[in-house]
């Protein structure tokens, strides 16, 4: 039974990763955000199955909160500033998008290289998984580096701390209760003020790219 | 080698060649019923490989004998393909004669020889429709080769027998490898078999198409060959899938009863798969051609993905 669960919580991670790789080949925001809350539902089942398997009460509250935050409040703001910014369209990136799939699969063998010693000295149930909770991070990283515009940004940001979250559960069984709360919290106001920023950014330049945000001096 | 297994053999290329229209048709009628259009007849295809096999065959003046025999490769190369794919059981005498990796190279034979023969009468058209064939292929082939070494790393051999052999016996385990070469196979298929996202198949619109544009020359009993073997293509695509990741219900062993147990489980899992494809076609509009190496690269990288995360969790 402990073998079969592992079995799944393996295949959770799999899709985690799979939706980082979706949303790296994304070009509609409207898309992004689905996986985003995507990815939030399978970060919740996977830390619901890491509790109810290891018998860790608290696995279950920061489920809770992932819930509640990333399926719900932070997909429900993000949709709200979309249709207020009218950005529905497709954003452009920086480097082409089979050549990001190309650096992105370089960056999962280096992850699995790296977390390979680490999880080998880990003794949780979902050690395997540690490589591909670093995977996660750095494409969401590579993501934030290679979109030109504030929203798509917002997302890699908000899809890097998922992949963090997830690391905690596989390595640790998660992090203190506080601490948890602490980055719920963080992350809640964060995306309210990189919401007011990306109004303000549109109102003084008429456009999301932060490209403009490069220029010292006004023209 | 027993007499069991040969009449396994036979029974399964026979029934290749039968139902591989019945399942192009089956796919047809599901389409117009999900686009709310009058469904042709099941049975349609048939009707149309008897009205083309009776027609007058028309060549053109510079066909060469390549354009002549083109046909009767493509068509064997399917019949094999089908052959030794393991649909109702996976003693198979054929199989020894080729594994998975010849299985991509059957298909990239035949798609040499439908080239070769769409610029061998000299038509835009035909050349057009080479060159794209040859994108798609050179960009899918990879693809399907990474599919089937990540079904191969699970069971420690090419061979596509003892692949399906294992997997229909392992205990009740879930592969997250798999998963990911169950999307990149999906992606590959659907390009591979000139399907919507990437071809559409009911088209002779110039600007998009590739398969068609390929045998638009062909006339009588060749275009009826070719027809039949793209029906034979699709079906060896969809019964390498559900081999490799719905194995269960496959006879291995040397009983009747089991062979008389796979069939129907095999006409099931080959009508919902139909209905699921049609569906897929129907909700997916057709994009670019300029955007299909991005979606071949995509299926590519997921399978390798799916060899890596293989390698990390050693299942």
């Amino acid at each position: 039974m402990s073998a079969f669960i592992t079995q799944f919580i393996n295949l959770l991670a799999a899709i985690l990763l799979m939706l980082a790789f979706a949303m790296l080949s994304q070009r509609r925001i409207l898309s992004l955000i689905y996986l985003y809350t995507l990815q939030g539902a399978t970060l919740v089942a996977a830390t619901a199955i890491v509790g109810y398997v290891t018998g860790q009460p608290h696995l279950y509250f920061s489920a809770a909160i992932t819930l509640v935050l990333k399926v719900l409040v932070i997909p429900m703001l993000l949709h709200r500033v979309i249709d207020r910014l009218n950005v529905r369209w497709d954003v452009e990136t920086l480097i082409n998008i089979p050549t990001t799939m190309l650096i992105g699969i370089v960056l999962v063998m280096f992850s699995f290289y790296l977390a390979e010693p680490i999880s080998q000295m880990s003794s949780t149930i979902a050690r395997g998984t540690l490589g591909i909770a670093l995977a996660c991070v750095l494409l969401s990283f590579m993501m934030m580096i290679t979109r030109s515009k504030a929203v798509p940004q917002v997302i890699g940001f908000l899809s890097m701390e998922n992949g963090l979250f997830f690391a905690a559960t596989a390595a640790t069984y998660g992090m203190p209760m506080v601490v948890e709360l602490g980055i719920a919290l963080d992350v809640l106001v964060g995306i309210l003020i990189l919401g007011v920023f990306m109004f303000h950014i549109r109102e003084r330049f008429d456009s999301l790219d932060i490209r403009h945000l490069e220029k010292l001096k006004e023209d | 080698m027993n007499a069991q297994g040969y009449f396994s053999q036979i029974l399964e290329i026979l029934l290749a060649l039968l139902l591989a229209p019945l399942l192009t048709g089956w796919i047809n009628l599901w389409r117009a019923w999900l686009q709310n259009k009058s469904a042709p007849s099941l049975f349609q295809p048939y009707r149309k490989l008897h009205k083309l096999f009776h027609k007058e065959l028309v060549l053109a003046d510079h066909a060469s004998s390549l354009y002549r025999a083109t046909p009767y490769v493509v068509f064997g190369c399917m019949a094999l393909a089908c052959a030794i794919i393991p649909t109702l059981s996976t003693d198979l005498p054929l199989s020894p004669a080729a594994d998975a990796i010849a299985l991509v190279g059957l298909f990239a034979l035949a798609r040499v020889f439908i080239s070769l023969a769409a610029m061998d009468v000299g038509t835009a058209f035909g050349t057009l429709g080479a060159r794209r064939e040859m994108l798609i292929g050179f960009l899918a082939e990879p693809a399907l080769l990474m599919v089937l070494f990540s079904a191969s790393l699970l069971s420690k051999s090419t061979s596509l027998t003892t692949i399906v052999d294992t997997l229909a016996h392992r205990d009740l385990a879930i592969y997250p490898s798999l998963a990911f070469a169950g999307v990149a196979f999906t992606m590959v298929s659907l390009a591979e078999n000139a399907r919507i996202p990437v071809d559409n198949p009911a088209t002779h619109l110039e600007l998009t198409m590739i398969h068609e544009a390929l045998i638009l020359e062909y006339s009588g009993r060749h275009l009826a060959l070719l027809e039949w073997a793209a029906s034979l293509k699709l079906f060896a695509y969809s019964c390498a899938g559900l081999a490799l990741f719905f194995p269960w219900g496959i006879a291995d062993a040397l009983s009747p009863l089991a062979l008389l147990l796979a069939l129907p489980m095999l006409i099931l899992k080959l009508a919902l798969g139909g209905a699921l494809l049609a569906l897929l076609e129907s909700v997916s509009a057709k994009m670019r051609i300029f955007r299909v190496p991005e979606f071949l690269a995509t299926a590519f990288l997921l399978a390798v993905i799916g060899m890596l995360v293989n390698i990390l969790l050693g299942v």
